[in-house]
């Protein structure tokens, strides 16, 4: 546990309100609000004194409240966020020893099983389910002293790319097109990304300091891109899927968001480690990540992979991405060129796995152990099935259980499951070949930022290609970062991704540091809500 | 291979999901495109490849064989939409 080091070396802080005052380095007082503050800014300033765990945990449930507008939270939990906030502050007054998230309010993405506290998995299929237990990764948060504002909207069963298949409404990115010297401006609702785009919503509006997301195809990872947020998603293993809305079982991964990388770093020390309650959790001690982090690249090699920059890549990412290699060269790391021929091939792999995966894992929503029932008059058991899947299924739910009922029917299975498990091997060795030649790879998060809600939702293709660059690490359970790099000519965030190898998240959140402390982004969206 | 009407509505019996046939109808192309899409698998060269079962190597852990859970039963039903008497409750299956 490391003590209370001063991210603010050397401020005082004077508080008032709200807010506090804050002396800068050179004697200048700075009016700071509470719910600016990073994940590790936070931790350090309760332990430090300088505010209390209950002044921080108002400041953010006052800005959910305020928030309605973005439809970020599916269930709001101010009273949740106050008790965490309590136990740190009697805590703290006690002497007693203090959880490594002590004193710092988080949002949960409504995929992890609250106990007590509905969770839905955005579906109408779970309106009213409250849980009897806790999800593990949650439960860890919990034990650290994370206090929780609320469940988090997201994707419906986290199937979506732009949180527009929620039972509960779209959530809305807080951000929206500049008046630039490329673009005219204009005040259309945009996409905060999916699945986890209430977690990526609300980080970028500063209605949580972090939230919880989960990845199958990059739905940590692209909303971050689209919102000016970073987000990790760790080897397959590291978090336990248990207790979390099961999708696609063998790609599903937990992982944190947040602002920067330390604060990433803070969350998954917590929220990983083994579990003897998931068959796949990885028996293997957590690293100590943060303690870690370093953006000093000296003798790293950075593999940028040619066939992610198919004809045609949007000209602002493919600019953003020369300069991102730019800025770990000046880290001092070497830069060459890898080839993953497969790469064209990880998409539609991927739309067999995970809609089989699917089939399966949501065969358990029949309207007898939980969630909703429809029972049409006089009708059978096996009407019943039907009827309540029918109606509490979304279109892009019923979508993807069709197409993996199908592709693992009789007569199909091998023609496209094994075939997909198949090209899935390739894609690994593919990732193999290129780790002998570096230790991480440089690529852009998303193919473009963010679109207008209802600009792709009519062509389920067109929106499955924004995963194109995220899904392949998926397919072979790698760690993957995405990072901001900067504003395209609209205004709006786009991003960067590192993939490391397996179990090696230090050096991928190392680079990320290295292109945080480069990129200098700070932009923030303009509040309208 | 294309799907018709009558495939979509198997697909749509086999997942249990129950389908109007206006629904169904606008299911045929929009399954038939992801299909298409998809298919372009078959063109890669797999001979001689084993199909993938663990992204990250681990082994399969066998615990005691012990008595680790259980006397749960109310909240096992307590999400339930029907329980009766301790039990799930469903329609009639047997007459």
């Amino acid at each position: 546990m490391p003590s209370a080091l001063s991210l603010s070396k050397g401020c005082t802080f004077l508080q008032e309100g709200l807010g506090f005052d804050r002396l800068s380095p050179n004697g200048v007082r700075i009016l700071t609000d509470l719910t600016d503050l990073t994940v590790a800014e936070i931790r350090n300033g309760f332990r430090g004194g300088d505010f209390s765990a209950r002044e921080v945990a108002e400041a953010f449930n006052a800005n959910v409240t305020a928030a309605k507008a973005l439809n970020a939270f599916i269930v709001e939990t101010p009273e949740k966020a106050l008790e965490a906030a309590d136990a740190a502050d009697k805590a703290k007054a006690a002497g007693d020893s203090l959880g490594a998230l002590a004193g710092v309010p988080i949002g949960m993405k409504d995929l992890f099983c609250t106990q007590g506290v509905q969770t839905t998995a955005a579906s109408h299929m779970l309106e009213g389910f409250v849980p009897t237990y806790e999800s593990t990764v949650s439960g860890k948060l919990w034990a650290a002293g994370a206090g929780m504002l609320g469940k988090l909207n997201l994707d419906q069963f986290a199937m979506g790319s732009s949180n527009e298949t929620s039972y509960y409404g779209n959530v809305i990115s807080p951000w929206r097109r500049a008046k630039t010297d490329g673009g005219r401006g204009d005040n259309a609702a945009l996409a905060p990304g999916g699945s986890s785009g209430g977690s990526s919503s609300a980080i970028a509006a500063r209605l949580c300091p972090a939230a919880t997301g989960t990845d199958t195809g990059g739905s940590i990872r692209q909303p971050a891109a689209f919102t000016g947020i970073s987000g990790i998603k760790p080897t397959y293993g590291r978090c336990s899927r248990w207790g979390i809305v099961a999708f696609a079982s063998s790609l599903d991964q937990a992982g944190p968001m947040a602002r920067t990388v330390r604060d990433n770093a803070i969350l998954l020390e917590v929220m990983s480690g083994f579990d003897p309650k998931d068959s796949t959790s990885l028996d293997l001690p957590v690293p100590q990540w943060e303690a870690n982090l370093s953006s000093d690249l000296k003798g790293k090699t950075v593999g940028i992979p040619k066939e992610y920059r198919p004809d045609g890549l949007n000209a602002e990412i493919s600019a953003l991405w020369d300069r991102g290699i730019e800025w770990l060269k000046d880290a001092g790391a070497q830069v060459v060129e890898v080839s993953l021929p497969h790469t064209k091939y990880a998409l539609p792999t991927y739309y067999i796995i995970a809609p089989a995966e699917a089939s399966s894992n949501l065969a358990r929503y029949d309207g007898v152990r939980y969630g909703q029932r429809d029972l049409p008059d006089g009708a059978g058991l096996q009407d019943m099935y039907a009827a309540t899947r029918a109606a509490g299924f979304g279109p892009e739910v019923k979508r993807r259980i069709m197409i993996g009922t199908y592709v693992l029917s009789a007569g199909f299975y091998d023609a496209y499951y094994t075939q997909a498990q198949k090209v899935r091997a390739l894609i690994a060795r593919d990732f193999e070949l290129a780790f002998e030649k570096c230790d991480l790879l440089l690529t852009p998060t998303a193919p473009s930022a963010s679109f207008a809600l209802g600009e792709k939702q009519a062509d389920p293709l067109a929106m499955y290609l924004n995963d194109v660059f995220t899904v392949p690490a998926s397919l072979v359970g790698l760690p993957a970062m995405a990072i901001p790099g900067g504003l395209d000519s609209a205004g709006l965030p786009i991003g960067l991704q590192v993939i490391g190898k397996a179990l090696d998240e230090q050096t991928v959140l190392n680079a990320s540091l290295a292109i945080e402390e480069r990129a200098g982004f700070t932009a923030r969206p303009d509040k309208w809500w | 291979m294309s799907i018709d009407l009558q495939t979509v509505k198997k697909i749509a019996s086999l997942s249990r999901i129950s389908v109007t046939d206006t629904e169904a109808e606008a299911m045929v192309p929009e399954l038939n495109n992801i299909l298409g899409w998809v298919e372009q698998l078959g063109e890669v060269d797999v001979s001689g490849v084993e199909p993938m079962t663990a992204v990250i190597p681990n082994h399969q852990r066998l615990r005691d064989d012990v008595v680790t859970d259980g006397n749960v039963r109310d909240k096992v039903l307590a999400n339930a939409p029907q329980a009766e008497h301790g039990f799930f409750a469903v329609p009639k299956v047997i007459e």
